[in-house]
């Protein structure tokens, strides 16, 4: 008797089961042929904005697959040609840097290219920028008087810093950061600043984590993207209201802004469409479609004005940075050197 | 014999991979391998392992004895409460224990809610048998002039031992595998390591060698296990009835024990089970759950779960029965080798089962059979330590008897051996359901484009520390699971 419960439930579980498996290809939860199949690392919610407001505009079915950054980067990688992706979205540029060194991307069409401003693309023109964050300091406005604040990123190595701010270096966002640092201030200052790093600041898990470190007064101010902040301020205010943003512009490593790119896969079969994506989400309509959602991110196409409420990005004197030189492996280099990863 | 080795190659041909791609590394490798911050990883998920496993021993061993062999009240509701922990996944717990006390953090933040989270996986397998443990042999010892404590270690512990030891495996295994408690904890092992050096160093080799490093570590745990376990038998043999056990009067000790039961369950289930109501009734106040989408990760959890549970249930099963009925060098160490990759992070077994696939096998590529296969590889212990507990009471004599009466060894095991072991076959099915149903990593990289599971989500809305959008993902995932805790239960009960 017992033992045909026990069979009952299995079988129940297994008929369930395969009822769940069966559901999924009606939904299309299967790589769809005819689907143009999108790999995206960018935030979901502008993936999907993106993809709908392109299906509609052209007709063209799109499929994401989502992942984070690096994971993506590597599985492109590790799929060589024989992978299924048409198109790629980072978050940062590095995992694209990843893909372009083993040249798995396509050229980019002239006509794209001409959307964004060139200082927002990377001089390999392999791919383009699709969006944009920067780097800005977070922080407690009750704990740190304005008058107090650093005036540069690299003053944050400093002893008279140690235990005071926050940051979260074990993330894509934050190696693009540094990449940044390396390619303006050099080897010997970037390692001598994850020195200090290492020493002086706690670690945590990501943007997020570190601004409501901030805001809850355990640290004084931390190194984060901007649009966190500026979410959380449109939103509840929960995990910033008693926090202000740093922005350090002059040319400071502390200014870089990060981009998000775009690319289509060399190896892709369906060129066309590809293409015609990456042209759409930097037209203006595209780049329309990312203030829309909310996301706070910088859009990057010519004559389209980012959210109101962010400082504009060309205000922001981001240190210039050709994104294509931004080097990866020696960042990953010098922070197991610092001992940070 | 040519299964037990047919699926042991597959489960060792990621961690293959993933060695060849750590070679490749070079002359970086002692650049990689010999500096502080590999002691410092190495140090941390050593202290981790070694501060938790006997925490989970304890609190396992501890709450099993009250159960099943003194007067405490409320038994069977104490069996389902127990066991309830493992319908919760330990990041979700983390994630509100976080929320709730950010002080929880470090090492004794990831001790506290690993050791919550696990010590079902010990006190599943002890009340089991325990419950199950003859009074007749302890009455034995004491007729022979054993202490009644003395009795217990003497008689019952050995028996235990197998028990215990493999449930202790698991935590183990568990422990240098878990990522998402970690990271929240903030807590670097060489699995948090692993994780940064494929997200930040965008370097295969140096996670591949940190892999290496934790394969070693998990070679080691899996060594010292096999001594550890002893070689008591415990299937009963000879005439007579076995004796029920007698239960151990607490008398005034039946309050402090109940309230430490009280606390451990409140601990582990109260503080997580709260905060995601709480989440869940504001995302429904604010209308931020969408059905739909909810509706279609469930049955892709479902689906993903149930054939990996299957297949890890079957796959487990050559070696075991290879073990119990012909014990040899050879059945160990292919019962050994199957437990090697789930010491490795889910991402780590992605990306290897990425690049077989895409050389070998291409047509499996990004299918769910390719996802259930990593699911397989990663959890089989699961299977493989409720096989061997099963076979482990399934006396000798009972099989020989049945080829002595003329049945083929394979009819033997369908219908003699398979009966006796089905409930402890059932834990290993849904030990491995529930750990699919919340795996990340793998998924991500494995499954089928579109393909959003329950833990996807969660991992999508709480990577944004989103707690309102992320609850009714890890509500679902709760839902989920709480019901095949039930079914455990019932491997405790059963009789043998």
């Amino acid at each position: 008797m017992r033992r045909r419960t026990f069979l009952t439930g299995l079988g129940a579980l297994g008929a369930v089961g395969l009822v769940g498996c069966g559901s999924k290809s009606e939904d299309g939860y299967v790589a769809d042929p005819g689907s143009l199949q999108v790999y995206s690392a960018q935030h979901e919610n502008l993936t999907k904005a993106w993809a709908e407001a392109f299906t509609a505009a052209t007709g063209i079915k799109v499929q994401v697959r989502k992942g984070s950054d690096a994971s993506m980067g590597h599985q492109i990688v590790a799929e060589g040609s024989a992978s299924p992706a048409d198109v790629f979205l980072t978050e940062n540029s590095p995992a694209m840097t990843l893909v372009e060194r083993n040249k798995l991307l396509a050229p980019l069409d002239e006509a794209t290219r001409q959307q964004v401003p060139a200082n927002l693309a990377p001089s390999s023109k392999a791919w383009t920028s699709i969006a944009a964050r920067s780097t800005v300091l977070v922080y407690n406005t009750a704990k740190l008087d304005k008058a107090d604040l650093p005036k540069s990123l690299m003053d944050l190595a400093g002893p008279q810093w140690k235990d005071r701010w926050g940051c979260a270096p074990g993330g894509a966002d934050f190696q693009a950061i540094v990449a940044g640092m390396l390619a303006g201030q050099g080897e010997q200052k970037t390692s001598d600043w994850l020195d200090g790093l290492k020493s002086n600041a706690r670690v945590l898990q990501n943007n997020i984590a570190t601004m409501k470190s901030v805001n809850a007064g355990e640290i004084e101010c931390g190194v984060i993207y901007h649009y966190y902040w500026y979410r959380d301020q449109a939103g509840t205010k929960e995990g910033s209201g008693n926090t202000a943003l740093h922005y350090f512009r002059n040319q400071d490593p502390g200014a870089f802004v990060s981009l998000s790119g775009g690319a289509v896969l060399a190896r892709t079969k369906k060129p066309t469409e590809a293409h015609k994506f990456l042209a759409f989400i930097t037209s203006k309509a595209g780049q329309q479609v990312l203030v829309d959602s909310q996301s706070m991110e910088y859009a990057v196409g010519s004559g389209v004005a980012s959210a109101p409420a962010l400082p504009p990005l060309n205000s922001l004197q981001a240190p210039p940075v050709d994104p294509f030189t931004l080097n990866s492996d020696k960042v990953n280099e010098l922070m197991i050197d610092a001992g940070i990863i | 014999m040519a299964a037990a080795v047919l699926v042991a190659a597959v489960m060792v041909l990621p961690v293959l991979v993933v060695s060849s791609q750590a070679l490749t590394a070079g002359d970086e490798l002692s650049r990689l391998l010999l500096r502080p911050r590999t002691a410092e990883l190495l140090g941390n998920t050593m202290l981790l392992v070694l501060l938790t496993v006997p925490i989970t021993v304890l609190l396992g061993c501890g709450a099993a004895w009250l159960v099943e062999r003194t007067t405490l009240p409320g038994a069977g509701a104490w069996r389902t409460l127990l066991l309830a922990p493992l319908a919760i996944p330990a990041f979700v717990s983390s994630y509100a224990w976080t929320s709730v006390l950010p002080a929880v953090q470090g090492l004794w933040g990831a001790v506290f809610i690993t050791a919550l989270a696990y010590y079902p996986f010990v006190f599943l397998p002890a009340a089991a048998l325990l419950r199950a443990l003859d009074q007749g042999h302890l009455d034995a010892a004491r007729s022979l002039g054993s202490s009644g404590l003395g009795a217990v270690l003497r008689v019952a512990m050995p028996q235990l031992r197998p028990a215990i030891t493999g449930g202790a495996l698991l935590v183990a295994l568990h422990l240098l595998a878990e990522f998402g408690v970690l990271q929240m904890m903030r807590f670097p092992t060489f699995t948090t390591a692993i994780l940064q050096q494929f997200a930040v160093g965008f370097s295969n080799a140096a996670g591949s060698l940190l892999a290496a490093v934790l394969v070693v570590l998990c070679v080691g745990l899996l060594a010292l296990e096999v001594p550890l376990r002893g070689r008591a038998r415990i299937a009963r043999m000879g005439a007579g009835a076995r004796q029920r056990p007698v239960a151990y009067r607490l008398g005034a000790w039946t309050i402090p024990a109940s309230a430490a039961l009280v606390a451990l369950v409140g601990l582990a289930l109260l503080v997580p089970l709260v905060l995601v109501l709480r989440w869940l009734v504001r995302a429904m106040t604010s209308g931020a759950v969408v059905v739909g989408p909810l509706l279609s990760a469930a049955g892709s959890t479902v689906g993903l779960a149930v054939l990996a549970g299957l297949a890890a249930s079957v796959a487990a099963l050559p070696a075991a029965w290879l073990l119990h009925r012909y014990p040899s060098r050879l059945a160990t160490t292919l019962e050994r080798v199957t437990y090697i990759a789930s010491a490795l992070p889910g991402v780590v077994i992605g990306l290897a089962l990425v690049t077989l696939a895409v050389q070998w096998a291409r047509p499996a590529y990004q299918t769910a059979a390719l996802a259930v296969l990593a699911y397989t590889v990663l959890f089989m212990p699961r299977a493989m330590v409720a096989w061997r507990s099963g076979l482990a009471a399934a006396p000798p004599e009972l099989l020989e008897a049945s080829r002595s009466l003329g049945l083929s060894g394979l009819s033997t095991l369908i219908r003699v051996v398979l009966p006796l072991v089905l409930p402890s076959a059932l834990t290993g099915f849904v030990l491995v359901f529930l750990a699919t149903s919340t795996e990340l990593t793998a998924t991500l990289l494995l499954a089928p484009t579109g393909t959003e599971t329950l833990a996807t989500a969660f991992w999508s809305a709480s990577d944004e520390l989103d707690y309102v959008a992320s609850a009714p993902y890890a509500a679902a995932m709760i839902a989920l699971s709480a019901p095949l805790t039930v079914l455990l239960r019932r491997q405790i009960l059963d009789q043998r």
